[in-house]
């Protein structure tokens, strides 16, 4: 069964906490929400809920999201999606805001369109908790920055030919995870923290689950996808600082 | 080759006393003792001594004292030793100078310049024990409207509180930058007093759910080891956005400290770098603290109560009043006194202000503004006394956060080598050997003791001056009064001079 919640009864936007504190009693069920009207915080820590949304959800859509949620957005959402999610997928028929996956440290989060800055910073993973963030189209600056664990993938769907699908400082104090970044061009700038080259065989069998699931959500070329040359970008170490102190 | 840097201990040894049972070999975790075979006697090495007093208190024959070196530049009131050796380091290494622990330097201390008023003849005083004298404290949001139900009863719309036994509280240090027996320590200690500690931002073990109800979980901008039971195990939850040792800046857990249960529990790579910068890069405003207290509130379904803590610092009462808007529940102010188990030598000794100033001018600001009730206000940096954090109370503090003085009591000597990870004591470190130091069922014995002694001060204190509740002593500057200030020092502290 399917519960529905109206966001805009009578064309009023129902308050966040109210959203809120329905979702909470729906944990175990799925849940479509009606006319969003960027209601913020939508199953924030919530564990075991699916929820579709129609309209746009607000700020900190899923954040500290639990293990067995899924939520679905027809259309786009803002910022801070997936904030410090430890579970679960957000899937974004559209595109998202600043901050996507911010500290996130488990599940998955799938971008049909673009990412807006500081997409997957502080990403982090421990033992079989990865978190993965796939962005269709473009990133904005920062992408991955203080990057610990993860998976971020980069595809730059519809972007221009010959210009790189992110912005700058991509990857300022990394030092864990991946980036896979799709094509032949990258900024003409990385931090030094970052190590760059083209991803092999046997990095690609990290890559392929997560664009079978991007292909599978939003109907892309999978073969396509697969066929397409991509650059892995990880740290040059993982203690970038231990030289920058004096001891005594 | 590098500039000579001359140690700054001399280890003494009474070779009348010493029978070279090598008892200070074994417990010098910086290798500051050998042992000769041919002469079969002990032999020592100044310079990997910090002056922790272990090998000194285990001696078995008190054979053995640390003396700071005589050896020393020609006098210099401009260039101290210190300055020079530092200077020195600085040449050969090229690095920032770290250190631990808080603010060493001789800056003035309004505490003590503070004085406590007792009642005489017309408003008697009050004896603790005989009398009841309550110290119960609630933090969290007061300022409710009164709402009423159909039948004219009052609901029960007041918002989650933190209730607490005394205004008092163990402040933020994680599991990473103290051992696990020191957490448990803590964590022992705090239930047992029906107070509370706080996990700092390195995550919660699991083998400490168990004392949730006393535990404040931190959330710091690298959002280490943060999913939803760890928000739902504590109290209430605290968003760090600074450090009274190094405001402005964030932490940086070394990889090799990082590791083993100290890395699962923050849910990191093992053996990683666990760095967490000065800014949330997700704040840039008090609009976006707002979006963070709110996505906790939701997350945790409304029933904690969200604290943030800020460093004390030049414009901390404007500061205050924005997190007093965000729909922050309760306020931490931490002064530049308040300790670190690492942070640059040149921040924790330059930056910030002392947490008197700050605790006085938030405290004023917030009244004038008319919004004092709508946030707790929780202060820490450097509370070393029963006085110290009465005289707080008394300047408009709801509860004061207590670390440097938890961890005297676990048998820290202060040595200020915690960034080093060596602590002889168990305490900052996380070699399980010295660990095992540490028993957490003595450590939370000392604690308790500590804390109940002060708490029968702060009794002995109020009943002194005729108050039998805490809440009548907060924000109560007539028990206060200056000795040797200026007027714009009393004037910010918001007290009278004594004499007037």
């Amino acid at each position: 069964m399917i519960t529905t919640i109206d966001a805009a009864p009578q064309g009023q936007s129902m308050h966040f906490s109210a959203l809120g504190e329905q979702l909470r009693t729906l944990a175990g069920q799925s849940v479509k929400i009606e006319h969003c009207l960027g209601q913020r915080y939508i199953a924030a820590g919530i564990k075991d809920i699916r929820v579709e949304i129609e309209g746009i959800p607000g700020n900190a859509l899923g954040a500290y999201l639990g293990a067995g949620s899924s939520i679905t957005v027809r259309g786009n959402a803002q910022d801070a999606t997936g904030d410090t999610m430890s579970g679960g997928t957000i899937t974004i028929h559209g595109s998202t805001g600043d901050a996507a996956g911010y500290g996130m440290r488990g599940g998955v989060i799938l971008v049909e369109g673009n990412a807006g800055y500081r997409a997957g910073i502080h990403m982090k993973e421990y033992g079989e908790t990865c978190p993965k963030l796939v962005i269709g189209g473009r990133a904005g600056d920062f992408l991955g920055e203080y990057q610990a664990g993860g998976i971020i993938v980069v595809l730059g769907l519809g972007n221009q030919a010959g210009a790189a699908p992110l912005g700058r400082f991509c990857g300022t104090g990394q030092h864990g995870g991946r980036m896979f970044i799709r094509g032949e061009v990258l900024p003409p700038e990385l931090p030094a923290q970052v190590a760059v080259r083209k991803a092999d065989a046997a990095d690609r069998t990290l890559l392929q689950p997560l664009l079978a699931q991007f292909s599978a959500a939003f109907g892309a070329d999978l073969a396509a996808l697969e066929s397409s040359p991509y650059f892995l970008l990880t740290p040059n170490s993982s203690n970038p600082y231990t030289d920058l102190y004096a001891i005594y | 080759m590098d500039l000579y840097v001359h140690p700054e201990f001399e280890i003494v040894r009474s070779e009348k006393k010493c029978i070279a049972c090598r008892a200070c070999e074994r417990q010098c975790a910086n290798c500051a003792h050998g042992y000769d075979a041919a002469s079969g006697s002990m032999e020592s090495y100044d310079e990997k001594c910090v002056n922790c007093h272990r090998c000194v208190t285990l001696c078995p024959t008190k054979a053995l004292k640390i003396v700071q070196t005589q050896h020393t530049f020609r006098p210099n009131a401009n260039w101290s030793n210190d300055t020079i050796r530092e200077l020195y380091l600085q040449a050969n290494t090229g690095g920032v100078l770290l250190s631990s622990m808080g603010n060493p330097r001789p800056l003035p201390n309004y505490f003590d310049r503070i004085l406590l008023n007792a009642s005489q003849v017309t408003n008697p005083s009050i004896d603790p024990l005989r009398e009841p004298m309550e110290t119960r404290t609630y933090l969290g949001k007061k300022a409710i409207p009164l709402v009423r139900d159909a039948n004219g009863r009052l609901t029960e719309n007041l918002p989650p509180q933190i209730t607490l036994t005394m205004p008092l509280m163990f402040s933020a240090m994680s599991y990473g930058s103290i051992s696990y027996n020191a957490h448990a320590s803590l964590a022992r200690a705090a239930t047992a007093l029906g107070i509370c500690y706080n996990t700092g931002e390195g995550g919660l073990h699991r083998d400490f759910y168990k004392y949730g109800p006393n535990t404040i979980v931190q959330v710091a901008s690298g959002r280490f080891g943060i999913h939803g039971d760890y928000l739902m195990a504590g109290a209430a939850v605290e968003i760090k956005m600074g450090q009274g040792a190094k405001p402005g800046i964030g932490g940086h857990l070394p990889g090799k400290k990082n590791i083993g249960e100290v890395a699962r529990t923050r849910m990191t790579p093992d053996g990683s770098d666990a760095i967490s910068p000065a800014p949330h890069h997700d704040i840039y405003s008090i609009e976006d603290l707002r979006q963070l207290v709110y996505s906790l509130k939701e997350a945790t379904g409304n029933t904690k109560p969200i604290i943030v803590k800020i460093a004390a610092v030049h414009n901390v009462a404007a500061i205050a009043s924005g997190v007093a808007r965000s729909g922050a529940d309760i306020i931490a102010i931490d002064g530049f006194r308040g300790g670190t188990g690492a942070a640059p030598t040149r921040i924790r000794d330059n930056v910030g202000i002392p947490i008197e100033l700050a605790l006085a001018s938030v405290d004023a600001r917030l009244r004038e503004e008319g919004i004092r009730d709508d946030i707790s206000l929780v202060v820490g940096g450097s509370i070393r006394s029963s006085t110290d954090w009465i005289k707080a109370i008394a300047l408009g503090a709801d509860a004061c956060y207590i670390a440097t003085g938890a961890l005297l009591a676990l048998g820290c000597h202060l040595c200020r080598s915690c960034h080093i990870g060596l602590c002889n004591w168990g305490i900052a470190t996380q070699r399980p050997d010295l660990v095992k130091r540490l028993n957490p069922e003595v450590g939370t014995e000392h604690l308790v003791n500590l804390v109940k002694a002060w708490q029968h001060e702060l009794k002995e204190v109020m009943g002194g001056m005729g108050i039998n509740s805490v809440e009548a002593l907060r924000g109560n500057r007539l028990m206060l009064r200056g000795v040797g200030m200026t007027q714009e020092e009393l004037d910010v502290l918001g007290i009278k001079h004594a004499g007037v």
